[in-house]
């Protein structure tokens, strides 16, 4: 589980993050939702403790990140904004790097790494080197490396930033996947379309605040609107930088 | 979990070494180009000197001369002294000026007038003092003129029954101090500046590649999520550098250590030091060194924005070993105990004083390597700082 409770970020005089609180649950997908620029970045860096936050705290399975942020690393698995491989190893070499820093010895890591291979479909460039993935290539294998020392807590910032059609099927798919094992999955995104149908929580972000935090159902009933989409623009006020 | 995890600093060190010996152009950096440097400078210039010497010692001087005529005498004394009379340039002083001629004898009309009447006849040197490679010719000519010019007045004053030595009230006996090694003393201080500028080499691609490099590839981000402190991190990072850097250092020391047995040095009478005293001796100094350059290298590659701004700044960086070596051949001053306690300079002097078979007393080895080594950690608090900043990470 992890929880924001009143965080505030700003840089200079820029208030990124001006009072964010939420809770995503464990089993659930938590979507957080709003226009480029609303945030979520810096908000989702503040909860897998690469920012302080000026005000408030992160709770990550009720441990506070400002006292034990080490803790709260192993718990957490982050595929962040920032994506990039080490191009001259292979896609399991990557993995493995990630597994030792995660402190796993060698055959937890190797069985662990394995199963992701297998689960994210990527047996055949695994011992590839990075260098020339395609998008996808690079986001399987981002992944299979946040994911090596089976965390609770998932959290990706625009998981499908890039992606393809199909691509972006199986990525929805294996969140579905992260769900059903018990994990608590939060994910940003500006797509209406993937946060209404893979979310059981929706937090909209902008301007730095939180303007809503609903089921996709409660939020339809709440604002009215017979689409998500509208919804969306009545909730964050414009439709200024948001993508069906 | 079963079995032992490795240590996070440990992972980030052989994860590092491991994807830059897959950088062909950075291996070749640290194996050859970092390694050679201090040799191959050093063997091109022993080697200069040696011909040069030898050329201007046994050669034929080539003297062109202007009114060869007018001095028949002098002329054929000048040809017993091994100098080779040659046709005058029609325009001397710029002939001199090009570097086309060494040096020209100018030798006037009036010269057998002069001499007949016992007044002292004049002849010309034109010739460029600003050009060194000239200096040996200048002196030889110079000095089968005046001992033509001695033997002629001895002959003179013999003739009027005088003795030859009234004309030399005081006589001056040289008795040259110097030994090979510091008639050297250029080449011997330009040398260590090529090992420290090896290690300078040897580190600099790992450097950039795993601060600047990593957070331009964005690869930094994720990388810090990782239950590991940054200072772990960056000390991984470091010792992988360092480690680069010294493989560069120890090869140059190896290298330099078989080209000084092949080169012909003894013609120069000069005498190198360069056995396992030497290298180990060196090594020890080196070492802290080595660490403290990784460490400023990595500090300017925090620094910088992008993996190119790196580039430049470390390249920059490349300039400062060269600071005391320039002062240290343009004022050569007496080494002081102190200046063993300035990194660069402390290397820089114990290396030469090592190769020239010097004394470098324990005290001053320590006060070195102590000295260095607290340079370091001063660096590497200020890096670990850079680190620990949430600006660092943050590609985008």
């Amino acid at each position: 589980m992890i929880e924001a409770l009143g965080l505030h970020k700003a840089f200079g005089v820029v208030k990124a993050v001006d009072g964010v609180s939420f809770v995503a649950r464990d089993g659930e997908i938590t979507g957080l939702l709003g226009p480029n620029g609303a945030g979520k970045t810096t908000t989702l860096r503040m909860l897998y403790t690469l920012m302080k936050p000026d005000a408030g705290s992160v709770l990550v399975d009720g441990i506070d990140v400002a006292r034990d942020a080490t803790a709260v690393r192993r718990r957490l698995g982050v595929l962040p904004d920032a994506r990039g491989l080490y191009k001259r190893l292979t896609a399991r070499e990557n993995i493995d790097y990630f597994a030792q820093l995660q402190g796993l010895d060698a055959a937890s890591g190797r069985a662990r790494a394995d199963a992701l291979i297998a689960a994210l479909d990527m047996t055949d460039i695994a011992d590839r080197r990075t260098e020339g993935f395609s998008q996808g290539q690079r986001v399987k294998t981002a992944i299979a490396r946040a994911l090596v020392h089976d965390p609770g807590n998932v959290i990706l910032d625009e998981p499908t930033n890039g992606l393809d059609v199909m691509a972006t099927r199986a990525m929805r798919a294996f969140m579905r996947r992260l769900k059903d094992e018990g994990r608590c999955v939060l994910f940003s995104s500006h797509i209406m379309q993937e946060v209404g149908a893979l979310c059981d929580r929706i937090v909209v972000i902008a301007r730095g605040r939180v303007v809503a935090d609903a089921s996709p159902a409660a939020l339809l009933a709440e604002t009215g609107a017979t689409s998500l989409e509208d919804a969306f623009v009545a909730v964050i006020g414009s439709e200024e930088g948001l993508a069906a | 979990m079963t079995g032992i995890a490795l240590k996070p600093m440990l992972v980030v060190f052989l994860k590092e070494v491991r994807e830059n010996l897959r950088d062909r152009r950075t291996v070749l950096n640290t194996l050859l180009t970092g390694p050679l440097l201090a040799p191959v400078i050093f063997a091109l210039i022993i080697n200069g000197v040696v011909a040069r010497e030898l050329d201007k010692a046994d050669k034929p001087l080539p003297v062109p001369v202007i009114g060869a005529e007018y001095a028949p005498n002098l002329i054929a004394a000048l040809k017993q002294q091994n100098i080779v009379i040659k046709d005058a340039p029609s325009d001397p002083e710029r002939a001199v000026r090009e570097m086309d001629a060494d040096l020209v004898l100018s030798i006037p009309k009036n010269f057998a007038d002069s001499w007949r009447r016992g007044e002292p006849a004049q002849v010309e040197l034109i010739y460029d003092a600003s050009q060194r490679d000239a200096q040996g010719s200048v002196g030889r000519l110079r000095g089968a003129l005046e001992s033509y010019s001695q033997r002629t007045g001895a002959l003179r004053l013999l003739a009027r029954g005088l003795s030859p030595t009234s004309m030399q009230p005081v006589v001056v006996a040289d008795r040259d101090q110097s030994t090979a090694q510091t008639r050297s003393g250029t080449l011997f201080a330009m040398l260590p500046y090529f090992f420290i500028l090896g290690a300078f080499i040897g580190g600099m691609a790992l450097a950039i590649d795993t601060t600047a490099g990593e957070r331009e590839r964005q690869s930094l981000e994720p990388l810090f999520v990782n239950p590991v402190s940054r200072s772990r991190i960056l000390l991984g990072k470091l010792a992988a550098t360092s480690a680069f850097a010294l493989t560069s250092v120890l090869l140059g020391i190896i290298a330099f250590s078989l080209v000084g047995r092949v080169l012909p040095t003894e013609k120069l009478g000069m005498t190198l030091e360069i056995g396992p005293h030497f290298a180990l001796l060196t090594m020890f100094v080196m070492l802290p060194l080595v660490f403290l350059i990784a460490t400023l290298q990595t500090l300017a590659a925090a620094f910088a924005k992008s993996f190119r701004e790196a580039q430049t700044y470390l390249s920059l960086l490349m300039f400062v070993p060269a600071v005391p070596t320039m002062l240290l051949s343009l004022f050569p001053v007496k080494t002081e105990t102190w200046m063993y306690a300035v990194p660069l300079m402390g290397q820089q002097i114990t290396i030469t004083r090592l190769m020239r078979g010097d004394a470098v007393t324990a005290e001053q080895l320590g006060l070195c390597f102590v000295c260095t080594t607290t340079a370091a950690l001063l660096v590497y608090a200020m890096t670990a700082a850079i680190y620990r900043g949430e600006r660092l990470a943050i590609s985008t």
